[in-house]
């Protein structure tokens, strides 16, 4: 029965989640359809200043080469700001614990991590990042790389709903209006609501308290050039320090938390991420914060749906993700619930507890560590590397397969509609009827831009984890022997070539190997598949529109969702089976046969 | 490339908007509003002296004080600098080596088996302030035996300060270490 108990608030946020779809679908469509909304007395002011300054002509449409080349100028001019922020934040102000300067391949890591929506951290936040470089710098890139992943989208669902068109609307005011109009005021309401359950919000130095029992440890002494110093004997000198206070971080944590799960970015203000207390500090915060992950992905299908003029094509698609999410929570908590048995053995009682936190419950943690992997959003509360094997797949799976399962805002449903383009191409050959989607003819531009959009990612994967498999230095890099470190190496290249951010985190992902070659995956993995949608919308919106007739799939039906659920299956067990099977099925082989 | 100006002139606005106006408006409404909670929830000891962040767990060893989970943070267990889990993998043979020697220590200080799994495994921010109701349990006669008090006292004490699921339903039922250790603190033996 406590199962059953314990599940109860999973089930619970995804009907509630359910019931956000329309009215949050709603809203967007207004939003990227220029209608006036609630909000437009007070934000549509700001809007026209934005453009009046901007020098942007609203009703100027864009074809798809202009709209890519704008929605890749404003990228890079993201990365560049960001990228000099980070070297310079020693000399700027709001740095209270005068943290020194970002090393240069860290900043490229980083500036890339963060305008590529990934969010990978190869830094410790609250021992590298100033505030000012938190909120100018990372805060900002987590609203603009969101709503960039956003309007990607947009434009390709006007490819699908515009007939005979050239253009496919105008990436500025996509861009803008979508932070504008969505993610800012919803942050500004979920960051109010996380400070009251205690996260923190303030600009004040770090604290120092006293601790209530003082204690002693014995710390390695090291001479200047930081190697460690031997006695007369030959063993490490070892020096008593007398711990009696300690420094609590503190800073804008509330207002970056609130944006980093709205946008699916997911980087931490510090190191273990959601799982700190002062990120996550109550049950509620932390479901409240999956609500948030979910949000905008589960309601652009509805969004979709509204948009190509037929909204039970939204729901098809939300079927299929809802399905694919239950069942990956499903097994994962079955996992961890089974508890480790090489420790159960030594006679501990209840789950797999390591990497976790108590207040969230076991059912709870599996929830956010299933939806922040199905979206590409990669904040974490428990840490994924401390997963049982068959638990840590399942992370691991929803990221290969494109996080497509509700997905990063925007990037999830454009690849999930390029995965529905080739299954209703596999389908027509198959049943010998002419490929259509939402009234467009399916032809080999769509189709190859279509697989550019899945086969990118698992292209970069497969061939990085290959090339760390043989470089010395990324294989110092892993911190657990055995299959374990394959599933690390493996985990780290999709979670960046996918834009997710989360890592098996015991992998030392701060040296040169890892950020550099990192960065190209990251950029590799968000903007090749962005511009070959962009590219499929200009095709798709120059098309005529084809009535559906007796030979048209229909695609709005419960069919066309299982079948498509199993191409997203079959396409990632293709590409990826041999690999999962080295790494966390190896290893949970050896775990339960006790070696 | 008449899209360069835009690009360098939205970026900019939009910095000013979400890099600065807004973190400053979500500080002063959370200064308003929920000032305690925008600070850290820092708490007070018995003689007024700030004692801590009751959302931060503190590194209790002695045997008068209830011991929070194991931590992996950086330098020195719970130090609020370094946050981190212990990231170490299920069949790791330094880590399953380390949770027996905490095993050791836990039986040595009187605890029997079957042990909470909380109080054996790492936490994932490595500073989780709870522990489970079990694991508090557990303690109660090493407690109670090192500070001259009766069992059913200290356990009286546990008991009022295990939290239930949030609105009845939500999280796992857990004891803030930090908070029952401090009203330990009051009781005299």
């Amino acid at each position: 029965m406590s199962e059953i108990n314990d599940i109860i608030p999973a089930v619970a946020l995804l009907l509630l989640l359910m019931l956000l779809v329309k009215p949050m679908g709603s809203y967007m469509h207004k939003v990227y359809q220029g209608e006036r909304t609630l909000l437009s007395p007070v934000l549509a002011p700001c809007e026209n200043i934005l453009y009046r300054l901007g020098g942007i002509d609203r009703d100027e449409e864009m074809g798809w080469q202009r709209y890519a080349t704008a929605m890749l100028l404003f990228n890079l001019t993201g990365f560049a700001a960001l990228f000099m922020l980070l070297l310079v934040q020693h000399l700027l102000p709001l740095n209270p614990q005068n943290l020194p300067p970002f090393s240069w391949q860290l900043a490229v890591n980083t500036a890339v991590s963060f305008t590529t929506n990934t969010n990978w951290q190869a830094y410790s936040g609250e021992a590298t990042a100033s505030y000012l470089t938190q909120m100018a710098g990372l805060t900002v890139q987590n609203f603009l790389s969101a709503a960039t992943g956003m309007a990607v989208l947009i434009a390709l669902i006007r490819g699908f709903a515009r007939r005979r068109a050239a253009t496919i609307g105008n990436f500025w005011v996509d861009m803008s209006r979508g932070a504008l109009y969505v993610l800012l005021p919803l942050s500004l309401a979920g960051a109010i609501f996380l400070i009251s359950q205690g996260v923190i919000q303030n600009f004040a130095p770090y604290q120092t308290v006293p601790l209530v029992q003082v204690f002693s440890y014995d710390k390695a002494q090291v001479d200047e050039a930081g190697k460690p110093l031997t006695g007369t004997d030959g063993q490490p000198l070892l020096a008593t320090v007398i711990v009696d206070q300690v420094t609590i971080p503190m800073g804008p944590v509330a207002s970056q938390e609130s944006i980093k799960e709205l946008g699916t970015n997911g980087g931490g203000f510090f190191n273990a991420n959601a799982a700190h207390p002062f990120e996550n500090p109550t049950p509620l915060s932390h479901y409240f914060e999956i609500l948030l992950i979910l949000l905008i992905p589960a309601g652009l299908t509805y969004t979709f749906g509204l948009m190509v003029g037929n909204t039970r094509q939204g729901w098809a698609l939300l079927a299929v993700m809802l399905l694919l999410l239950a069942v990956s929570f499903a097994v994962l908590y079955w996992a961890e619930s089974s508890g480790n048995p090489l420790v159960t053995r030594m006679g501990v009682a209840g789950p797999n507890m390591e990497g976790k936190e108590v207040r969230f419950g076991l059912a709870g943690s599996c929830l956010f560590e299933v939806a922040t992997t199905a979206t590409s959003c990669g904040a974490v509360s428990a840490m994924h590397d401390s997963l049982t094997p068959l638990g840590g797949l399942v992370p691991l799976s929803l990221i290969l397969l494109g996080e497509i399962v509700f997905g990063g805002v925007g990037s999830g449903l454009y690849g999930m509609l390029a995965f529905a383009v080739i299954a209703v191409f596999v389908s027509g050959l198959m049943i010998g009827r002419t490929p259509e989607y939402l009234g467009k003819k399916i032809e080999v531009r769509e189709m190859w831009m279509s697989i550019i959009v899945i086969l990118t990612a698992g292209v970069v994967v497969l061939i990085l984890s290959g090339a760390a498999m043989i470089t010395p230095a990324a294989v110092s890099s892993m911190a657990n022997p055995g299959a374990h470190g394959l599933s690390e190496v493996l985990y780290a290249m999709a979670s960046m070539a996918n834009n997710n951010g989360s890592a098996f985190a015991g992998l030392n992902a701060n040296g040169s190997f890892h950020t550099l070659l990192g960065s190209l995956a990251m950029l590799i993995g968000r903007y090749v598949p962005a511009i070959a949608i962009l590219a499929m919308a200009g095709s798709l919106a120059g098309k005529k529109y084809v009535p559906p007739s007796l030979g048209t799939l229909p695609t709005d039906k419960a069919p066309f969702a299982l079948w498509l659920t199993l191409v997203i299956l079959i396409v990632g067990a293709l590409t990826f089976f041999p690999a999962l099977a080295l790494g966390p099925i190896v290893e949970h082989l050896t775990m339960t046969g006790g070696k | 490339m008449k899209d360069i100006k835009p690009a360098i002139l939205l970026l900019t606005l939009f910095t000013v908007i979400c890099g600065g106006l807004y973190p400053a408006v979500v500080t002063g409404l959370a200064q308003t509003f929920f000032p305690e909670q925008a600070h850290g929830s820092f708490i007070k000891d018995q003689t007024g002296r700030v004692a801590g962040s009751e959302l931060i767990g503190q590194p209790f060893s002695t045997p008068e004080y209830f011991w929070p989970r194991p931590s992996a943070t950086g330098e020195f267990a719970y130090n609020p600098l370094a946050s981190s889990g212990s990231n170490a993998g299920p069949t790791n043979p330094a880590y399953l080596k380390t949770v027996g020697e905490r095993l050791h220590v836990l039986r040595e200080a009187g605890l029997s088996a079957p042990l909470a799994a909380d109080l054996a495994q790492a936490s994932a921010s490595g500073l989780d302030p709870h522990i489970s109701p079990a694991a508090a349990q557990a303690q109660i006669p090493r407690i109670a035996r090192a500070r001259g008090l009766n069992e059913e006292v200290v356990a009286t004490a546990v008991t009022s300060r295990i939290e239930g699921k949030q609105l009845g339903f939500l999280g796992a039922e857990r004891v803030n270490v930090l908070a029952l250790n401090l009203q330990l603190d009051t009781m005299s033996p």
